[in-house]
Order: structure tokens, then C-alpha cells, then sequence
């Protein structure tokens, strides 16, 4: 009985302590409460939140909800329309501020200013410079033409395309700066030898400049539309999602859903993003993770 | 001195023609908040470029808390200045220690922990936020700092533990196979020799995460909602709610508000430009 025992046990491994050198024990310390963070403030809510959007009945009631259509529509435009309008602003500046000159220089200290500083209050002045009676730019138009300009924030079209302006307005700089990194690593020499052979300046962009950036360039459009969708401000603080909810944006709609107490509802506009969303993470954690 | 060619004067009116929309784009909104701030009432309304009778009366008012919607000013910069140093200094910990728990002591599954910071990285934040709500909710947290500290850390330390994992990265082995000869415990090792090395990347970060919490207005209009407990940019976002708003006082709040992060800005850019878009994207 004692020799099938020892059979059955072969050879006792050392015990799971000395395995564990002491290094990697205090790695696992030290790594614990980053775990318990994301236990606690990620997977919890996340996975309660999944579970708060498994009603079919939510699905159905967003999608008889206009104002949840109205908001995907303004998503995609926010995306399509805004990002790459401000992508391409961003690539030609970025251009611009890799020109060596002192006022530039100075300049690009002053651009910075709109990501440095932060969102609430000059998004609530560009509200008031908006504003119908006694915005700046309405008192201006009236002095040049005398007659009374538009309600910025009234045609819901409109108040859409000043949300994506102070949404550039905000995050343009920070995009620039990382395009001109790119921009200022490519080699002078072939610039130089471009020179030499008389190219012009759309042929030293297309040959040179475009070739060498295109990949930084896709991976911040990409990654400007996964922070984009998160952006609540720049919607929320200009219009509120007015007029008559048209302005909505996925972002503000989850938390208006959310204020008006009905969480599965809410749950379930987010969820109805994550088809867009987590190709483009999953595609952005290959990129950086390699 | 050598004058000038055509050529080059076209240039430079060329760059000029593009610099100064440029200037006008990005400065208008900022000057407009400053020019409420120094304008008494009836010349914030007025349309002038520069008010007729120029005052820091606006500052005086919500220094001295002078208006009913300032009546917490004070109480309300104090919260900003303490959930956004808490969030900083915990970020900090928690980040630096797992930095150096996965580059420097190669724990295992450091990397499935980096895939998870970056996938928390890439969530967007008003999407996290209407879960996270209900959870501080279900942790009794809610109307308390603690729920928007502990919103921060788990936004700030992703980003941070992505950046110190490149910077530590780069640090050599022989650092630490040095202090270990020499019979340094994992803990001096950490403190005698990491952190003091890790500085610059340190300070970035810090800086970063307390700039993301004294910015933060989602979260901290989710989770606080008494006068006494709210922040500043709450405060703010509450001014509108009402209809006869003293904009020039609402403005004159939001300068004050705004200028910390700037001046921390231009105080610390020398690290905060190169840690953060290195670690944004590397290319």
C-alpha cells in the first residue's frame, strides 16, 4: 500500500514557494493594484454594463427612437467629415511648422494653447461668440451689413459643423505636433537631392513627404476616431444636443439616456457602437503592440 | 546684410498668409474668455475688440465669492486642486510600479497586462463612463472624491504604464545586475536606482495625469453633484443651466480655471512633448 502511494504521487515538485524567485513575487506586489484597478474600475463596469444591454426590447426601443438614428448619422459625419477634414489640416500645418523660422517657432508655442488649456471654458465662449443677440460675431455682421446673422446653434446642421469646428479647434494641435515628428524625421538629404533635380513642391509632397508619413498618418486617423467617439465635450458644452435632440453624437446620447434613468438604453447605444469600434482597437493594439 | 531675393519675400508672404489665420483661428476663443474677464458687464456686450473701461472687478467678484453662483468658488478650486493631485500621485504609484514590475523584474503575463492597458487606452471615454457610473454606484462611491479619483487612475494609468514600460525599456540590464551584486533587494533596487533614473519620465507623467484630472468634466458632472463637493469645471457646466448667467463672471472663472494647466504646461513642456507623443504613437 505504502509503495502504490509513492507511485501515485511520483516525485514531489519543490513547493510553489521556492519555485517563485523572490523578484517575481515582488513583481506580482507590484503589478497588484494596477490588477485590482482594472478589476475594479474596467472589467466589473464593463461586464455589468454588457449585462444591463442584453434585452432584446432595448435594442428594438433604439431603434424606434429617431433621436438614436439621428445620433449614429451625426457619428459617421463627426467621423467621416471631421476627422479627416482635421487630419488633413493637421498633415498640411504640420508642414508648416517644420519651417525653420523664429515667428513660426513663437507661433507653434501660441497653437498649443487650445489642447493645453482645458475644454469647459472655451467651449463655453465659442457658445457665447455663437450666441444670436449678443455673440461677437453676429454684432460684427450686423455692423458690416446691418442685417442680423444666422442662429449658429439653432439649424441643427449647422450647430453640427460648430461642434466638429471646436472639436478641431481643441484637438488639432496635438495632431499637428505629432505629424511634425513624423515630418521632421524623414531624411534632409532627399529633400536636397529632390532640389537638385529642379521637383516641384507637389512632386517633393507626393514622392518624398507622403511615402515616408502615410503610415503614421493612418494609424492617428485611426486612433483620432476611437478618441472622437469618446469626445463628449465638444457637442454637450456647444449645443447640449439641441436643438430638439438633433445634435446628438453617440457619446452624448449614452449619457443622455443615462440621465434620464434608462441605463439599459443607454448600455445598448453603446454596445450598438462596438461593431466600429473594436475592429479599430483591435487593429490599433496589433500596431503598437508589435 | 544681404537683402532679400523676390523669391524668398514670396515665400515668407506665403508662410505669413497661411501664420496668421492661424494665429486668429487659435487664439480667438482664449481672448474672447479674457476680454469677459476684464470687461465690467455692459462692455462684455457691447461686440468692442477691447472694452471701453478695462477692470479686474470680474476677479475681485470670484475672489471674494461675491455672487450667489460663486458662493462655493473657493471650496470648488480646492476639490479640483486635490482629486486632480490625488489622481496624479496614485497614478504614479500604480503606474511606476507596474513599469517596473514588467520591464525591469519581467514578471510573467506582463505582457497580457500591457495588451489590457492598452486596450483600456483605447476605450473611448464617454463609453466607459455610463457603466462606471453605475459601479461607483454599486460601490456606495457616488457624491465622493474617492469615485473620481479612482474614474482618473483607471484612465490616466494605462497611457502611463505605456509610457514608463518604453522608458524603462530602454534602461540597461546591467543597472540592476550591478545593484544586484552588490546586494541590493528588489525594493532599493526599485527606489535606489529605478526611480531616480525614471525621473524625467516621471515627471511627465505626474504632470499628465493631474492635467487629465483638473481637465476631466465628464466624469466629475457623472459622479459629484453637491455644491460643496463638485469641481471647478462642474461649476462651470452649472452655470448654464440657469437663465440670467453672468457670463462675464462665468468667463472670468473659466480663465482662472484655465490657467494652472496652462502654466504647468509651458513649465514642464520640455518633458511633456516628448513623453507624450512618443508614447501616443510610435512609429
Amino acid at each position: 500500500m505504502a509503495i502504490t502511494l509513492s507511485g501515485d504521487q511520483a516525485i514531489p515538485g519543490p513547493p510553489l514557494s521556492a519555485r517563485l524567485t523572490t523578484p517575481q513575487v515582488w513583481g506580482i506586489v507590484l503589478l497588484a493594484p494596477y490588477i485590482l484597478v482594472f478589476l475594479a474600475f474596467v472589467v466589473y463596469p464593463v461586464g455589468y454594463g454588457l449585462w444591463l444591454a442584453r434585452h432584446p426590447a432595448s435594442y428594438a426601443a433604439l431603434w424606434h427612437d429617431p433621436i438614436f438614428a439621428r445620433a449614429a448619422v451625426n457619428t459617421l459625419i463627426f467621423l467621416l467629415v471631421g476627422i479627416n477634414l482635421k487630419m488633413a489640416i493637421a498633415l498640411f500645418l504640420s508642414g508648416f511648422f517644420a519651417q525653420q523660422r523664429t515667428w513660426i517657432k513663437w507661433l507653434s508655442v501660441l497653437f498649443i494653447l487650445p489642447w493645453a488649456v482645458p475644454s469647459i471654458p472655451t467651449i463655453l465662449s465659442v457658445r457665447f461668440m455663437l450666441n444670436p443677440e449678443w455673440g461677437v460675431i453676429n454684432q460684427i455682421i450686423f455692423k458690416l451689413t446691418a442685417e442680423d446673422g444666422p442662429n449658429w446653434l439653432n439649424d441643427p446642421t449647422v450647430a453640427l459643423g460648430m461642434a466638429i469646428g471646436v472639436h478641431i479647434w481643441k484637438s488639432l494641435p496635438f495632431w499637428t505636433l505629432i505629424l511634425m515628428t513624423g515630418r521632421l524625421a524623414i531624411s534632409h538629404d532627399l529633400y536636397e537631392a529632390a532640389e537638385v533635380d529642379g521637383a516641384s513642391w507637389s512632386q517633393k509632397f507626393r514622392y518624398i513627404t507622403w511615402p515616408s508619413m502615410q503610415t503614421l498618418y493612418v494609424t492617428c486617423t485611426l486612433l483620432s476616431m476611437i478618441w472622437t467617439l469618446g469626445d463628449f465635450n465638444s457637442v454637450y458644452l456647444l449645443t447640449g444636443g439641441g436643438p430638439a435632440d438633433l445634435t446628438h453624437v453617440l457619446a452624448t446620447l449614452g449619457i443622455r439616456y443615462l440621465r434620464l434613468d434608462q441605463l439599459s438604453l443607454a448600455m445598448a447605444s453603446i454596445v450598438c457602437a462596438l461593431p466600429f469600434v473594436l475592429p479599430l482597437v483591435y487593429f490599433m493594439m496589433k500596431r503598437l503592440s508589435r | 546684410m544681404k537683402l532679400p531675393t523676390l523669391h524668398e519675400i514670396g515665400t515668407e508672404a506665403k508662410l505669413l498668409l497661411i501664420g496668421i489665420p492661424v494665429l486668429i483661428w487659435t487664439l480667438v476663443p482664449i481672448y474672447h474668455m479674457f476680454l469677459f474677464a476684464i470687461s465690467p458687464k455692459e462692455d462684455a456686450f457691447s461686440g468692442k475688440l477691447w472694452p471701453a473701461h478695462p477692470t479686474l472687478n470680474n476677479f475681485k467678484i470670484v475672489f471674494y465669492q461675491e455672487h450667489y453662483f460663486l458662493r462655493d468658488f473657493w471650496i470648488q478650486f480646492f476639490n479640483s486642486v486635490v482629486i486632480a493631485l490625488s489622481a496624479g500621485a496614485l497614478t504614479l504609484m500604480i503606474a511606476t510600479a507596474a513599469a517596473f514590475s514588467i520591464s525591469r523584474l519581467r514578471v510573467p503575463g506582463g505582457r497580457w497586462v500591457m495588451n489590457l492597458a492598452l486596450f483600456t487606452y483605447f476605450i473611448p471615454a464617454a463609453f466607459l463612463a455610463v457603466p462606471m457610473y453605475r459601479t461607483m454606484g454599486n460601490y456606495g462611491l457616488l457624491n465622493n472624491h474617492w469615485s473620481l479619483i479612482l474614474a482618473m487612475v483607471t484612465i490616466a494609468s494605462p497611457y502611463a504604464i505605456w509610457v514608463l514600460k518604453q522608458a524603462s525599456d530602454k534602461l540597461p540590464v546591467e543597472l540592476d545586475e550591478a545593484a544586484t551584486m552588490d546586494g541590493a533587494t528588489t525594493l532599493q533596487l526599485f527606489r535606489l536606482v529605478y526611480v531616480p533614473l525614471m525621473m524625467p519620465s516621471l515627471v511627465a507623467i505626474g504632470t499628465y495625469a493631474i492635467l487629465l484630472a483638473w481637465n476631466e468634466y465628464l466624469y466629475a458632472f457623472l459622479l459629484l453633484s453637491k455644491d460643496t463637493e463638485i469641481t471647478l469645471p462642474v461649476a462651470l457646466g452649472n452655470f448654464l443651466a440657469a437663465d440670467d448667467s453672468p457670463w462675464e463672471l462665468l468667463m472670468t472663472t473659466g480663465f482662472i480655471y484655465a490657467l494652472p494647466p496652462a502654466a504647468i504646461y509651458y513649465a514642464f513642456k520640455r518633458y511633456m512633448v516628448g513623453g507624450l507623443t512618443a508614447g501616443a504613437v510610435k512609429s
